[in-house]
């Protein structure tokens, strides 16, 4: 099937089936590599991306779904480190690994697009389906409260 | 682990040499291949086999080699800083370089086991300070004034009296006429000179990490890729009797259908699977190849039929397991017939005569998978007779590639990309010979069909991983100890009943209080069938033996009436067997009851642990020690816990010793925080299960790790102490002192104490 999808404010055109996962439509078809593979079945967050301004597991998100619905990835958020929530994670030195932290980022985004100024409980509710395997919650959340903080540490 | 890095061979020489296009390599070269040069007429300038670490760029910029796998504990920062200090340079002029994996240049490139910073720490200077050194001598040449005179910073050469300054790369076209420099005459900086080593560093790769550029092994993707699963049998050992292959053939995207039948077993001993020290073997299956993974995996989930012969292992379960060890466990105090006493001194059972009190318990925790959150996955294309392979395993091996491929080691090119984590897990690299095996069939099908040969990369479902792990041995150890009439350990007793083949035993020199109570007796007895594969997890053995040694200290305590922290100063001040350490060396060396005192004094401190009686109802302190990979960590952890079991964990304070150096501050910090969060995982929620040779859990959903709201804000603090011993690895330390130290809070806060995990197996949930 042929679909016309909106990410990162530019169109795509792809021909795959309808039940195909938009994750695999934006890693295997648009080699858009910054969304990553973790579960498969939304329990982790590693493939998190924005489907028109909310966030959504791309792994549980059907291209049929998506209609004209504006998709932004981890590659939309800026492709230089200039958004807030990126250059507050350059700053704190969040990442370990590195694999979860597109995810959390997309998480962190749309939380801050809603709630610029969120408490540590605000934190909690919205990252909490974003698993870190390596453990750097507690850079995560320093990383969220100084982007919001417009850079400055609390 | 045993390791060897290639260490600078006292007869190795550094020399200098032509970059292409202008610019200068570094390298470090055997004496014979300096001295083959050297009578050679018109020697080259790029000599075979440059050990090359360092470029120097006409800009004055640095690329600097990381020769080690990156999975996330910082080595592509941590190398290149040790080259860099030496060197000389800011650490804004380097561009950090991943070698590929290349024995026969760097030695061993491996992750595992903590090794990398402590054998690294000094060839990696030596590298750099060799490379200053005769840059200082080639400017003292140019002005002709003493070397003694000159000094370096930032790149640049400076000799003060005569005001003259020169950048490294102004002076590389006459440094390329320096004679080679022995190793022996290298001289390198003083601690207190360093600029670079103990600052905080950012991770190299952090920009592409928070850009989504393509930076890990998942993300690799040549020309014309195909993508693989590679469905197994469930249970272990098991093999394909027969699959449905031509209609699996027929789905949208499929390119290609293997059955893959295993080769022989290896030989008696021998583990297989390219793990450490064994030899290279897969497991049957059915191979599916696609134009994208996701129509692999349809393919697979949707169509695929195998009929399996199950193998063995079939029967095996963990019900079966453990009714097994309790049968044992009944035995405690006889020597096991096979005579696997693992460490005894004094005479423990004619001591439980005499105590004034025993304390006994049981203790059990189960087989872990890794769950390292990039699944495994590596790619591999074979062309003209040659492979070249991506990979992030923590001990790439050339052999891995070749052997399914069937070529020659030297016929293998193997790239080391990021891994997403690894906690050992890619010290098993079965997807790298897997997909060296199906990278092979598909190039011999395609050539059978006129078709050019492709890169194929096999892609592991999270559900396959968590089948086909090599699993964290599970262990139940039954206690006894005796108390004489003042509260003193007198005899301690620990019967250990691992099942896995990786040693639980308490017996090496993280066993404390081995050394410090006069009858020590520590044995296994595990005889039963067990086809499950087990291996290294982050920090073994002391990943699961911390829980279990740190628990029932804390009863002894207890029973003796004392403050548990206070209980384990006083044994460490009253050693039996115990040896002090003869010199400053940190790798490796055995158990220091000093460093052991400083942590626990430290966090002690740091914990306001002498006041926690002022805690409210249902809050509580635990502690717990352990010396682990050659480092030495003391948690102390405030929990509160409900009438329903509810647990937080509100605060931690950690006191590690690494040695004299911390490499990167700020990577170290996050290495301990998140031992301690992972060791949340473990005490919470993590349990691998068998029923009928398979494994039960399929996917986070059924195996979760601690998350954000776990970890309260500002919940772990980290402490290091600067001690006199030689610089030693951080990658396992912190963890394995977590779980028990949050086991000991509970019970300070409620009076229950915690013998089995996971937690959530008694009801407990995170508040």
């Amino acid at each position: 099937m042929p679909y016309t999808l909106k990410i990162n404010g530019q169109s795509k055109s792809v021909d795959v089936p309808a039940d195909m996962p938009l994750l695999w439509v934006l890693r295997d078809v648009l080699n858009m590599k910054g969304t990553k593979f973790g579960c498969g079945i939304g329990a982790c967050g590693a493939c998190t991306v924005h489907l028109g301004g909310t966030a959504v597991r791309a792994c549980q998100t059907q291209i049929s779904r998506v209609g004209n619905q504006e998709v932004k990835t981890i590659e939309g958020l800026s492709n230089d480190g200039s958004h807030p929530l990126q250059k507050a994670w350059l700053e704190v030195d969040v990442p370990q690994c590195g694999y979860c932290q597109a995810g959390q980022l997309m998480t962190a985004a749309a939380l801050l697009a809603k709630t610029p100024k969120p408490t540590d409980a605000d934190i909690d509710s919205a990252m909490t389906g974003n698993v870190c395997r390596c453990g750097t919650y507690v850079r995560i959340r320093e990383a969220i409260h100084l982007a919001a903080n417009g850079g400055r540490k609390a | 682990m045993k390791t060897t890095t290639k260490q600078l061979d006292r007869r190795s020489f550094i020399k200098f040499s032509a970059l292409a296009g202008g610019g200068l390599l570094v390298g470090v070269y055997a004496d014979s291949e300096v001295f083959a040069q050297q009578r050679g007429p018109a020697a080259p300038p790029a000599p075979v086999n440059p050990n090359v670490y360092i470029t120097v760029h006409p800009d004055n910029t640095f690329t600097l080699i990381a020769k080690n796998p990156e999975t996330g504990q910082g080595m592509r920062n941590a190398l290149p800083m040790l080259i860099a200090e030496e060197l000389d340079v800011d650490w804004k002029q380097v561009k950090v370089q991943q070698a590929d994996c290349n024995p026969t240049l760097y030695g061993q490139q491996i992750e595992g086991g903590s090794t990398a910073t402590p054998t690294n720490y000094m060839p990696m200077r030596q590298v750099g300070a060799a490379a200053r050194m005769m840059l200082v001598s080639t400017a003292a040449k140019q002005w002709n004034v003493p070397e003694s005179e000159v000094t370096t910073s930032s790149g640049t050469v400076k000799h003060a009296r005569t005001n003259k300054t020169a950048t490294y790369a102004s002076l590389a076209e006459a440094a390329l006429k320096m004679p080679p420099m022995a190793v022996t005459d290298i001289k390198l900086k003083e601690q207190k000179d360093f600029k670079i080593l103990g600052t905080p560093t950012p991770g190299v790769d952090n920009m592409a990490i928070v850009t989504g550029k393509p930076a890990f092994s998942i993300d690799v993707n040549p020309q014309g890729m195909l993508y693989a699963v590679y469905q197994k049998c469930p249970t272990f050992g098991g093999k394909v009797m027969s699959a449905n292959v031509e209609e699996v053939k027929k789905q949208p995207g499929v390119k290609h259908v293997f059955v893959i039948e295993p080769p022989p077993p290896p030989a008696a001993g021998q583990r297989g699977a390219g793990g450490p020290g064994g030899n290279v073997t897969w497991a049957g299956g059915v191979a599916i190849v696609a134009e994208n993974w996701w129509y692999a995996q349809n393919a697979r989930s949707k169509v695929l039929k195998v009929d399996w012969d199950y193998g063995p292992t079939r029967s095996q379960s963990t019900a079966g397991y453990m009714t097994h060890i309790k049968g044992l466990a009944s035995k405690a105090s006889q020597e096991p017939a096979g005579g696997n006493a693992s460490a005894k001194e004094g005479d423990a059972e004619a001591a439980f005569k005499t105590a004034a009190k025993i304390v006994e318990a049981e203790y059990e925790f189960p087989l872990l998978s890794h769950a390292p959150l990039e699944p495994q996955n590596s790619t591999a294309w074979f062309k003209d007779g040659k492979i070249e392979i991506w990979s992030c395993a923590q001990i790439p091996s050339l052999n891995d590639a070749a052997v399914p491929s069937g070529v020659q080691p030297t016929d293998v090119t193997f790239h080391m990309v990021r891994g997403g984590g690894g906690f050992g897990r890619r010290l098993y690299k079965e997807y790298d010979v897997e997909v060296s095996k199906i990278a092979r069939l598909v190039a011999d099908e395609r050539a059978k069909a006129g078709q050019p040969s492709v890169p194929v990369k096999l892609l592991w479902s999270r559900e396959d991983d968590i089948a086909h792990d090599d699993y964290r041995p599970a262990g139940y150890h039954y206690f006894k100890a005796g108390l004489d009439a003042n509260g003193k350990l007198i005899a301690f007793r620990d019967f250990v009943a691992s099942y896995g083949n990786t040693s639980v035993v308490p017996s090496g020199p993280e066993s404390f209080p081995r050394g410090f109570v006069e009858s020590y007796w520590a044995f296994r007895d595990e005889s039963m069938p067990f086809g499950v594969p087990t291996g290294a997890m982050r920090a073994p053995s002391t990943n699961g033996v911390s829980f279990v040694m740190n628990g029932f200290m804390d009863e002894v305590a207890i029973a003796a009436g004392k403050d548990p922290l206070q209980y384990r100063l006083d044994l460490l001040s009253s050693p039996t067997s115990y040896k002090p350490p003869a010199n400053r060396t940190g790798f490796g060396a055995p158990f220091n009851a000093d460093r052991a005192r400083a942590v626990l004094e430290a966090v002690r401190d740091m914990s306001d642990w002498n006041n926690r009686s002022k805690l409210p109802k249902g809050t509580g302190k635990g502690v717990a020690l352990q010396y682990a990979h050659s480092g030495y960590v003391a948690y102390v952890a405030q929990v509160s816990v409900d009438a329903n079991k509810k647990l937080k964990v509100d605060k931690a304070w950690a006191a590690v010793d690494i040695g004299e150096q911390i490499v990167n501050s700020s990577e170290a910090e996050n290495l301990v925080q998140g031992g301690f969060v992972e060791g949340m995982s473990h005490l919470m929620a993590w349990e691998i299960t068998i029923e009928n040779g398979a494994v039960v859990q399929t996917n986070f959903n059924q195996y979760q790790p601690a998350r954000m709201r776990q970890v309260a804000p500002g919940t772990i603090e980290v402490k290091f102490l600067k001690s006199d011993y030689t610089p030693t690895g951080l990658g396992e330390p912190s963890l394995p002192p977590a779980p028990p130290a949050i086991v000991n809070a509970i019970f300070a806060a409620t009076g229950i104490r915690i013998r089995a995990l996971p937690l959530a197996k008694a009801g407990y949930t995170w508040a």
